[in-house]
């Protein structure tokens, strides 16, 4: 069920002119950051660990226990991961044009809590409103004294860049990021040694923090990490936010109390999702971005709790739920998914370069009506090259993992439709007339 | 085929100057070149290269791996869209037929007059609003045939001309001040020209 708690990084979203600097002050703006910088850099990080926030990006980490793990040396810099990617995901596209001044102060806090040199704000390159209302976001912090030279009348100083990526997937790792931010191709470094929290940008040690995680930070400041924890279940503290699309009538973001609340609420409750379109059946759905093992309608009452996602085979990732009711063609949305990776690789590594563009050829034709009863078992094979054993969390044959989740809608199509694809090599055609 | 202008020369001298090394500008300062020219010029390409004291071949080798980065001409409008999932499950492929009939060419080609390239492309994180599109990055949802052809026309006519700027421009917001915290100029005040002018967005 909906529960009551209020939302936090939303919160400002749909007021007028939301991203102005005067609305933001109108609504409390920077009073996170006032209080940050009265208290000691450590008791800030507590605090974030106290709230258990986990990382909003995909991976899930925790980030106060992420900011723990710097490496002793000077300078630190701090990275902001913007370049959100992860295909049915658009919370962070929204964050960044609706309420940028909220990403600015949380990364100011952030930065005084970790004691970075210097902050980058990285912007997917195609959000052109995004970086504008960014910048404007920026000029006006700056302007303010929120940014810059002792911020806020404090003595702590430091200068934010906002940072344009230029289209490229992969750049939402966070190690191909840091190439990227270097002026380089976007190639993922090896971790180990190149964990960025020990050997990250310039060589330096560095913490990339997403920007809902980042939006976060100066609700935590202001209420306090306990009150954030004592929203959701254990682990799975504080309110997210979900992308939900596909065939649901009403798709949208919507920020929800995690673990409590479900699936079915989420794509279902009428103030939510609001059911599937023509009010069809479901017939699976992504539960968190395309990298994720798909679920099936058997599994709607589960909660939106990071745990309990990731023991049923799949994870709630970049937190996009896609909706697919009964006249899709499983075929046609798992070779989508796989034409998708097969596209984004970076070509680093042989697996994932030379096997997605195997994997969709064989899905292509399948679809086509020209597969062969063999295929399944060939893709099985090749999928298990690329993650073997297909277990869940995936093995890794390559430096990231873009590869590993290229077998996830495969894997999931087949078990969970095995028929259907049957049908698309016996009668020579898709059955859904495409 | 052009080397940057002064005034972008100056734009790119002050991206330089943001970052701890130079070569971190070399993104933002091809972003520039895309936005004079249109698209990545051998030229701009080799004065990039001369600013930051790389090989040209580097900064080739960089453009190339990014989708937004056109080392060709293309047009004036880049018409941009996506077929990923959400937007598959709400007619993509339709849309994309359709689009490839109206402008006469198919992804990656450009019509004859200059005026659209079109492209598909992978999600641009504007689901809610699926099918959807990119005009030079400027977003447009929940699009059917009919949309689609009044886009085009509005834009061929120059109707959207304020919405939606020439290829290549990304960023109309300037940064204001270099870096500050060590103790360069203070910033200056912001002015109401900071505000971006309204458009759609993806909530």
């Amino acid at each position: 069920m909906i529960t009551d708690a209020a939302p936090i990084v939303t919160a400002r979203i749909g007021t007028p002119q939301s991203w102005t600097l005067r609305s933001y002050l109108d609504k409390g703006g920077y009073e996170g950051l006032r209080k940050a910088l009265t208290m000691d850099p450590g008791e800030v990080g507590q605090e974030v660990l106290t709230a258990n926030l986990l990382g909003r990006g995909g991976a899930g980490f925790e980030a106060g226990k992420k900011w723990g793990m710097l490496r002793k040396a000077e300078p630190v810099y701090l990275v902001i991961n913007g370049d959100e990617s992860e295909p049915c995901t658009f919370k962070d596209h929204m964050l960044m044009e609706e309420d940028p001044h909220q990403i600015v102060e949380g990364t100011l806090i952030c930065a005084y809590a970790i004691g970075a040199a210097q902050a980058f704000i990285y912007v997917r390159g195609e959000f052109a409103l995004g970086l504008e209302r960014m910048t404007a976001a920026l000029n006006e912090a700056y302007a303010f004294g929120a940014v810059g030279r002792n911020i806020l009348g404090s003595d702590f100083s430091i200068d934010v860049v906002v940072h344009p990526g230029a289209g490229a997937y992969i750049c939402g790792e966070e190690t191909a990021l840091i190439e990227s931010l270097e002026g380089k191709r976007g190639y993922p470094r090896d971790k180990p040694p190149w964990f960025p929290a020990a050997m990250g940008l310039y060589k330096a040690p560095t913490i990339v923090n997403n920007v809902e995680t980042m939006s976060n930070l100066p609700w935590i400041v202001t209420n306090g990490g306990a009150a954030f924890a004592g929203l959701g279940v254990g682990r799975s503290a504080g309110t997210r936010l979900f992308s939900v699309s596909g065939h649901v009538k009403r798709p949208a973001n919507y920020e929800v109390e995690m673990s409590k609340v479900t699936f079915r609420d989420l794509m279902y409750d009428p103030k939510l999702g609001g059911g599937i379109r023509e009010d069809r059946q479901l017939k699976a759905f992504v539960p968190g971005g395309v990298s994720a093992p798909w679920f099936g309608p058997d599994q709607l009452d589960m909660g939106l709790d990071q745990d309990a996602v990731g023991k049923a085979g799949s994870m709630l990732g970049s937190g996009s739920v896609v909706a697919m009711d009964d006249t899709t063609c499983m075929v046609r949305a798992a070779w989508r998914i796989t034409r998708f990776f097969h596209r984004e690789s970076c070509g680093q590594c042989t697996p994932c370069r030379e096997g997605g563009g195997w994997l969709d050829k064989i899905m292509r034709r399948i679809e086509l009506g020209q597969g062969r009863e063999s295929d399944l078992d060939l893709l099985l094979d090749v999928c298990d090259n690329i993650a073997p054993g297909l277990g869940w969390p995936p093995q890794k044959t390559t430096i990231c993992v873009l590869g590993p989740s290229i077998p996830s809608s495969i894997v999931s199509g087949i078990k969970m439709f095995r028929d259907e694809f049957l049908v698309h090599i016996k009668e020579g055609a898709c059955p859904f007339g495409r | 085929m052009a080397r940057l202008t002064a005034e972008n020369l100056q734009r790119a001298r002050q991206l330089i100057g943001l970052y701890p090394q130079s070569r971190s500008a070399l993104i933002p300062m091809l972003h520039i070149a895309q936005e004079q020219d249109g698209w990545l010029t051998p030229d701009g390409m080799a004065h990039v290269a001369e600013l930051l004291d790389i090989d040209p071949a580097e900064v080739y080798g960089t453009a190339s791996f990014y989708d937004m980065f056109f080392t060709h001409p293309v047009g004036r409008h880049l018409v941009s869209v996506c077929t990923n999932l959400a937007c598959l499950l709400n007619g993509a492929d339709e849309l994309l037929e359709h689009a490839e009939a109206r402008l006469g060419v198919a992804p990656g080609g450009t019509t004859p007059d200059g005026e659209f390239t079109l492209e598909e492309v992978e999600c641009i994180a504007f689901c809610g609003a699926a099918p959807c599109l990119a005009v030079n990055w400027r977003f447009f949802g929940n699009i059917g045939n009919e949309d689609f052809d009044r886009l085009v026309d509005d834009l061929a006519a120059g109707r959207l001309a304020d919405d939606v700027p020439p290829h290549g421009t990304l960023n109309r917001v300037r940064r204001r001040v270099g870096l500050v915290a060590a103790g360069g100029p203070a910033p200056v005040a912001a002015h109401e020209d900071d505000a971006t002018p309204p458009q759609a967005t993806s909530s």
